[in-house]
């Protein structure tokens, strides 16, 4: 049998073929990183290694976050956006790759608008390919963060009631937390409007529950997710518009139908009166920072693993 | 002169399933018997242990010239077609220019003369340029050679448009092929949309893009009397309504491809754009209903939709990668390991689905081996194990799905007018 260490050699595409010994791996060591943390100080695990961050999609936190989590390493990291490169001057995906390939960075972290376009290079290029959000298929890192972040709250994930709130049907944040989650026992209730919440979601994985009603999702929830509304991942109107926040934003008197000690999250950037009230953003139960700073740990944990 | 000799000869058309001797002379099929005569001069072909068939007929290929040479040409698409046991194919008109006039026809014809290994008929389209707007020069192509129109790839969706297509196409006695699909259900999506395409966070196409069209159609071709064909159909729903349309007498027909009969949408790689199509792959019981529409007669034809593609298009990230995958020289093995050896459909079933059925639709004079016919044969075996080398293929792409399968039986030998032009 493959161990935790073997399944990641080859990169991180996604949690759904990542087993729970990986993953328990990977937030045991992030844990380790939380707790030694001493601002500014750098470790030199990975030192005279190079990562390259490779972003197609504008993204400011998720970039951020795995270049500091790689300095943090001791390794170089590179960041090659999409309008400073040759992708804009219609260099295909392909050639793309095999340019950076040919500089043999040892890791590759990757944003793509496209679904599949990271699984699509690792089938061409022999260097290990972290998926940093494809599409509106997975985003694994947000996943492994947010499982720590619950995991600072509760001691463990199993039979905790998770309500995820907002445009699943183009989430990569949802589909990577539902195979997450689904795979440490949590009961998951996806919640949206008919139109962004297709009834195939059920089948994601066992445990999956769905309701267009907000505080059916609600009530007694230990954890209640936020998603951003995607607008720009919409092909087409999804929803009569102004009518969003009336019927699925997040208000304090939602809050107030899940257990007393539940945790608001939100995998940012948020949109204050379009998906969540600023009183509930800006709440004790908020941990929306939180969820900020664990996600360097959980890159330095995916980053070492990765990198051999 | 060639004899064929020995084979067991299989010709539905005349009802003929014997061992015997296939004479062909002149181009046409002189006669058929046991231990014919060698005339002298005569070449001879030894099929003992063999199947001998009319030719078989594509009624539904993409040969890609004019303009996309780089995909596909007439002299490849052809041999590609002779390779895979096909006489005849009839080519879609979404050529740059597309062929909707008699000048793009005839220049079709006129390259598969001086080209073509194989019989090269072609489909007109239906609209200037495909674009769904304005008639095609419909009368001047069927005089110049069109035997069908379609604007597949591109489908009709002014309903009135397709009505007075469907009243011109009935005056001129040819079909109307429809790739039904409607354009604003189906739009951005890049598979079947279900649980797969959910799980790959992928748009979806859902199963009511096809069905809503072919019901237009159907009720179209109803109040026109026209002859109304559906292309490759994938859906359940289609099929049941196909034969509600045959059993009101209606002239409805429909074809199906070995790809939506033999995989499901759950059963592609993920992300592999060699398994990227339209109609796309549906879901099981969808490609139940084909199976069983190919099994009791729903489904009159068996075509590939050869959809050919250069490797740099098919290298890219899935959602941008062309729709279509090549077909002809697969189709044989998958139909004997799908439909005949499981006992779905008997051997002389098959054959008809490739022969007197795609005749019957196109109204072509082909499809039988009975004396004075064109002498065009399909010789195949039913036994032999081989394995699809998508890099051996005759054609200029390589976006099979099919590379590395092994099926048992497949073409041995293809005839056209009386003359070997390929041989396994």
């Amino acid at each position: 049998m493959a161990t935790a260490q073997d399944g990641l050699r080859a990169g991180l595409l996604g949690i759904e073929d990542l087993s729970r010994a990986e993953i328990e791996w990977i937030l045991r060591r992030a844990k380790e990183f939380q707790r030694q943390q001493t601002p500014g100080r750098k470790l030199d695990t990975l030192r005279g290694r190079m990562v390259v961050l490779l972003f197609f999609e504008s993204s400011t936190r998720t970039r951020t976050s795995f270049e500091i989590a790689a300095k943090r390493l001791g390794a170089d990291a590179v960041s090659i956006s999409v309008a400073a490169s040759s992708v804009s001057k219609g260099e295909s995906l392909v050639d793309t790759l095999n340019t950076l390939a040919a500089m043999r960075p040892d890791a590759i972290v990757m944003r793509h608008a496209a679904s599949g376009a990271p699984h699509f290079l690792a089938r061409h290029l022999p260097i290990p390919i972290i998926n940093a959000g494809d599409g509106t298929h997975e985003h694994p890192t947000q996943a492994l963060l947010d499982a720590m972040t619950i995991l600072d709250h509760r001691p463990s994930l199993e039979g905790l009631k998770v309500a995820i709130i907002g445009d699943i049907a183009h989430s990569r944040v949802a589909r990577s937390n539902v195979h997450l989650l689904a795979k440490f026992g949590a009961e998951v209730v996806l919640c949206g409007p008919p139109t962004l919440l297709p009834e195939e979601l059920g089948r994601l994985a066992p445990g999956v529950k769905l309701t267009y009603r907000m505080d059916e999702a609600i009530r007694d929830a230990d954890v209640i997710m936020m998603l951003r509304v995607q607008l720009e991942r919409q092909f087409e109107t999804t929803f009569p518009a102004g009518e969003y926040f009336g019927f699925y934003g997040l208000r304090q008197e939602h809050v107030e139908l899940a257990k007393p000690d539940v945790i608001v999250m939100h995998p940012g950037p948020i949109n204050r009166g379009r998906e969540l009230s600023s009183e509930v953003a800006d709440s004790q139960q908020s941990v929306i920072l939180n969820q900020v700073e664990n996600g360097v740990f959980v890159r330095m944990a995916v980053l070492e693993r990765v990198l051999p | 002169m060639l004899v064929i000799r020995n084979g067991r000869v299989i010709d539905p058309a005349s009802g003929l399933d014997a061992v015997s001797d296939v004479y062909l002379a002149a181009g046409r099929v002189a006669a058929v018997g046991a231990n014919l005569d060698t005339p002298s001069g005569a070449a001879v072909f030894d099929a003992t242990g063999m199947i001998v068939a009319p030719g078989f007929i594509d009624m539904h290929v993409h040969l890609r010239e004019p303009g996309f040479e780089h995909a596909e040409s007439i002299e490849t698409g052809a041999r590609a077609a002779a390779a895979g046991g096909f006489t005849s194919v009839c080519c879609m008109p979404n050529t740059s220019p597309v062929n909707d006039s008699a000048t793009v026809t005839s220049y079709i014809i006129e390259r598969a003369k001086q080209k073509s290994v194989v019989n090269v008929y072609p489909i007109g389209a239906i609209t200037k340029g495909s674009k769904g707007e304005e008639l095609a020069g419909i009368g001047a192509m069927v005089k110049a050679g069109a035997v069908a129109i379609s604007d597949d790839g591109r489908p009709v969706m002014n309903s009135r448009v397709m009505r007075r297509a469907m009243e011109l196409a009935k005056s001129h006695d040819i079909p109307v092929i429809d790739h039904c699909e409607d354009l604003n259900l189906s739009a951005g999506g890049d598979m079947h949309e279900g649980e797969t395409s959910v799980r790959r966070g992928l748009r979806g196409i859902p199963a009511a893009a096809e069905d809503v069209m072919v019901a237009r159609d159907i009720l179209l071709a109803e109040a026109t009397g026209a002859r109304f064909h559906v292309a490759h159909i994938s859906t359940h729903h289609a099929v049941a309504m196909v034969a509600f349309a045959r059993k009101r007498g209606l002239k409805v027909s429909c074809e199906a491809t070995p790809h939506h009969f033999v995989l499901a949408d759950s059963d592609t790689a993920p992300y592999d754009s060699n398994f990227k199509m339209k109609p796309p792959l549906r879901g099981k019981q969808d490609v139940a209903a084909v199976l069983e529409g190919l099994a009791d007669g729903t489904v009159e034809v068996i075509a590939t939709d050869h959809a050919p593609h250069a490797g740099s298009d098919k290298m890219q990230e899935f959602e941008r990668c062309p729709f279509g995958i090549t077909g002809l020289e697969t189709a044989l093995g998958i139909t004997l390991e799908e439909l005949v050896h499981p006992g779905r459909i008997t051997l002389r079933k098959m054959i008809e689905l490739y022969t007197t059925g795609p005749a019957r639709v196109m109204g072509l004079d082909r499809g039988t081996l009975a004396p004075g016919s064109p002498a065009d044969v399909t010789i195949f075996d039913t036994a032999a194990a081989w394995t699809y080398d998508v890099n051996k293929t005759q054609s200029k792409s390589k976006n099979s799905p099919f590379h590395g399968h092994t099926y048992k039986g497949g073409p041995v030998a293809t005839v056209v007018a009386g003359r070997i032009v390929w041989q396994r």
